[in-house]
């Protein structure tokens, strides 16, 4: 657990604005190292860089200043090796369950026959079998998201990004593929970097949850979950973690109040 | 009584149409025979109706439906196979479409009709000037409809397609050709639809056959009984590639999940 896996030195990421008169500070010197086999959380309020980060880390864009690595080498591109699950489920609407399922594999070059059976027992992981031949717009939200991690984990890839994935889900559906999730990451050894704004879903899931502020995008505070899984929501270990996140961003926007009494 | 009332609406809802024709059709006798006009100017529909039969007995009919299809569907073909390449193309490459589009936007506003003097010079005559007119009829809307059926694709599926490794011709094959179709089809449909109203002008101006030219060799005999058949059977026959179309067009609407097309009517 405490190999390093994804090294993330001095990242800084500029964007110029208004034809190239300003300067948008999207992150600031983040520097974090994520341990392989860990779900890491990077929790922060909307326009904090979280999801501007996790680009940088999948390979999608490429960092102002600073680096990162993952097994040591320099990310410049993206790679099957480490595959991003976006909220809009990005599946392929031609395609049926197995067809999208099955595009990985079909990319890399696998035989079809192997294809269909590896695609077949990741849709029977994510307990989608009877579902092989359906078309994207006949699934729910909760049943496209799980087609799209099964169609991630048929690469069997090392990390699993994943940007705010169940953020279009209701509530209760919600927190049935937070438990899905976690059930597929112990069964399956992959390293998770997960983006939410959501803190309950955030101390859910992860060992460790990065607290990132905005203007610039900065990382606050590494908080460690320490609770055994499955994670009890109601428990008071939970709730006293949740409480500790809930100050780290209400002293924020309660600071000025401060100084004008 | 209210559910009597409702139904009794429906009922009126579902044969509207019908009933719109039937009172168009009385009027149009009423004026046939109040003798208002000339019978050889103003048929009857009666006699229209038995103008189409002569037209059908004398296989006169068969002969110029089947003249018109498959010069539209040669024409129509032929611009497709190469519009629908050519419109992927320029929907991918911004720099190719950049280069191309100030020609599209002189040439797409030429009516295909002023290109029949030239295209009898070139082609002579015979089928091929019409086939001629009939591309580049078709050729605009389905190079336009390609165009930005390419620049419709969701970037999100792209970047999730080369996350998986996946490169160029992968991209190509496996994305972009699927995503597009289903708005290549709208511009299909469109193109079939003008294709239609061209081919019969086309045919009045250099043709010895087919719809076009049977409306005005009825008219040369003064038979505008004939020439009334005509209009309405290229309206239905219009009508009837339209709705084939817009079943194939909505059945992979339906198949690819996509609701919210442009270009919906």
């Amino acid at each position: 657990m405490s190999r390093n896996k994804i090294v993330i030195e001095n990242v800084s990421k500029h964007f110029t604005v208004n034809n190239g008169n300003q300067r948008l500070y999207a992150l600031d010197t983040i520097n974090l190292t994520i341990n392989e086999g860990e779900f890491f959380c990077l929790l922060g309020p909307s326009g904090c860089g979280k999801s501007t980060l996790l680009n940088i880390l999948a390979g999608f864009l490429k960092p102002t200043e600073g680096r990162v690595l993952i097994d040591g080498e320099e990310v410049t591109a993206p790679n099957p090796k480490y595959v991003t699950i976006f909220q809009e489920y990005t599946l392929f609407p031609w395609r049926t369950v197995l067809g999208n399922v099955k595009f990985g594999l079909e990319i890399g070059g696998m035989a079809k026959q192997q294809q269909n059976e590896i695609a077949s027992s990741f849709i029977k992981l994510v307990q989608l079998q009877g579902f092989e031949d359906r078309h994207p717009f006949e699934l729910s939200g909760g049943m496209k998201q799980r087609v799209a991690i099964a169609r991630t984990l048929a690469v069997d890839p090392e990390i699993i990004f994943m940007d705010e994935p169940f953020g279009s889900l209701d509530a209760i559906t919600r927190m049935e593929m937070e438990e899905e999730i976690t059930r597929i990451w112990q069964e399956e050894n992959k390293t998770i970097v997960f983006v939410t704004h959501d803190i309950e879903e955030a101390i859910y899931l992860a060992d460790r949850i990065a607290i990132m502020s905005h203007q610039p995008g900065r990382i606050d505070n590494v908080i460690r979950v320490n609770l055994g899984r499955p994670k009890d929501r109601t428990s008071d270990d939970f709730l006293s973690i949740r409480d500790k996140i809930y100050d780290e961003f209400k002293l924020k926007t309660r600071k000025p109040f401060v100084y004008q009494i | 009584m209210m559910e009597e009332a409702r139904s009794r609406r429906t009922m009126l809802g579902r044969f509207s149409p019908f009933f719109v024709f039937l009172l168009l059709l009385a009027i149009w006798q009423i004026i046939a025979a109040s003798g208002l006009f000339l019978p050889l100017l103003f048929p009857s529909p009666v006699a229209v109706v038995r103008a189409t039969v002569e037209l059908w007995e004398k296989g006169i009919l068969v002969r110029d439906i089947t003249a018109s299809l498959s010069r539209v569907f040669s024409g129509f073909i032929l611009a497709a196979v190469f519009a629908i390449p050519l419109g992927l193309l320029l929907g991918w490459y911004a720099r190719l479409k950049h280069a191309f589009d100030p020609l599209v936007q002189i040439l797409r506003p030429i009516s295909p009709i002023a290109w029949i003097p030239l295209a009898i010079l070139w082609f002579g005559i015979g089928n091929r000037p019409a086939i001629f007119i009939i591309f580049i009829t078709s050729l605009f809307p389905i190079l336009l409809a390609s165009i930005s059926a390419v620049k419709n694709i969701d970037q999100l599926i792209i970047k999730s397609a080369v996350n998986f490794g996946a490169g160029g011709g992968d991209i190509l094959r496996k994305i972009v050709i699927p995503a597009s179709f289903p708005y290549v089809m709208v511009g299909l449909r469109i193109a079939l639809g003008i294709a239609w109203v061209i081919i019969v002008a086309a045919e009045m101006v250099g043709m010895r056959s087919g719809l076009g030219f049977m409306i005005l060799d009825a008219r040369n005999f003064l038979r505008t009984d004939m020439v009334v058949a005509g209009m309405i059977i290229i309206g239905i026959i219009g009508l009837i590639l339209d709705r084939i179309m817009l079943f194939f067009e909505k059945s992979i609407r339906i198949r690819w999940g996509y609701r919210d097309l442009k270009g919906e009517r």
